[in-house]
């Protein structure tokens, strides 16, 4: 019994088939101690199986210290959405409900390596001369 | 959130978080989240709401403060 039921795994395999390119998702998580650790494991398992240009690394937040440095992870369940770059994109926590609908989308752009944007408001964000961090609060609803 | 991690990819230094409130408490309680979305600028602003990409940005760029482009806020 998967988390993903029979009509969504149709519409998310018919939604990922706008993938132009391959997308990896790099989940850091750990076995014990992690409210939702199993169940977002799950879910991004079964989603990575409904597209062959959709891959998962799965790695362990405390063994993996190279991985966890390189992606600057803090805590736990942490998923990046990258292509050959890594964009700077992270969800932390379980992505279900409406952040399901999120996740696909970053998945999609990625695969896309367009944000599409406004052109005014990429000229803007790409005049940023400083680190910029956004994070941004969500419930599952 | 959308439009955050859609920011995040037309800059190598931006970086853009979706946190699960529930699940992360302590930041959230840090961050004074009571409603959501809540977006945190570089650990410091913040805002409420999920707005247009011109208000979004226009928010973002304001804590950004002068030298980034962006108007100061007064």
């Amino acid at each position: 019994m998967g988390l993903l039921g029979e009509e969504e795994i149709l519409e998310v395999r018919e939604r990922l088939k706008e993938m132009p390119n391959p997308v990896k998702l790099i989940h850091f998580t750990q076995e014990l101690n992690l409210e939702y650790g199993r169940e977002t494991r799950l879910l991004l398992e079964e989603l990575a199986a409904l597209s062959d240009k959709l891959s998962l690394e799965v790695y362990n937040f405390l063994l993996d210290v190279e991985k966890v440095a390189e992606y600057g992870i803090d805590k736990i369940p942490a998923t990046v959405v990258r292509n050959d770059k890594d964009y700077g994109i992270r969800f932390f926590g379980l992505p279900a409900g409406y952040e399901f609908s999120t996740l696909l989308d970053a998945i999609l752009a990625v695969s896309k390596g367009d944000s599409g944007l406004a052109p005014e408001t990429r000229e803007k964000l790409r005049n940023i001369a400083e680190p910029l961090h956004l994070e941004v609060f969500v419930t599952p609803t | 959130m959308r439009l955050a991690h859609r920011f995040a990819m037309e800059n190598d230094l931006i970086r853009a978080d979706c946190i699960e409130s529930t699940e992360f408490p302590e930041l959230a309680g840090k961050y004074r989240v009571y409603a959501v979305p809540k977006t945190v600028i570089n650990e410091a602003a913040a805002f409420e709401g999920a707005l247009p990409e011109g208000y979004f940005l226009d928010g973002i760029l304001s804590a950004l403060g002068p030298g980034s482009g962006a108007e100061a806020v007064s």
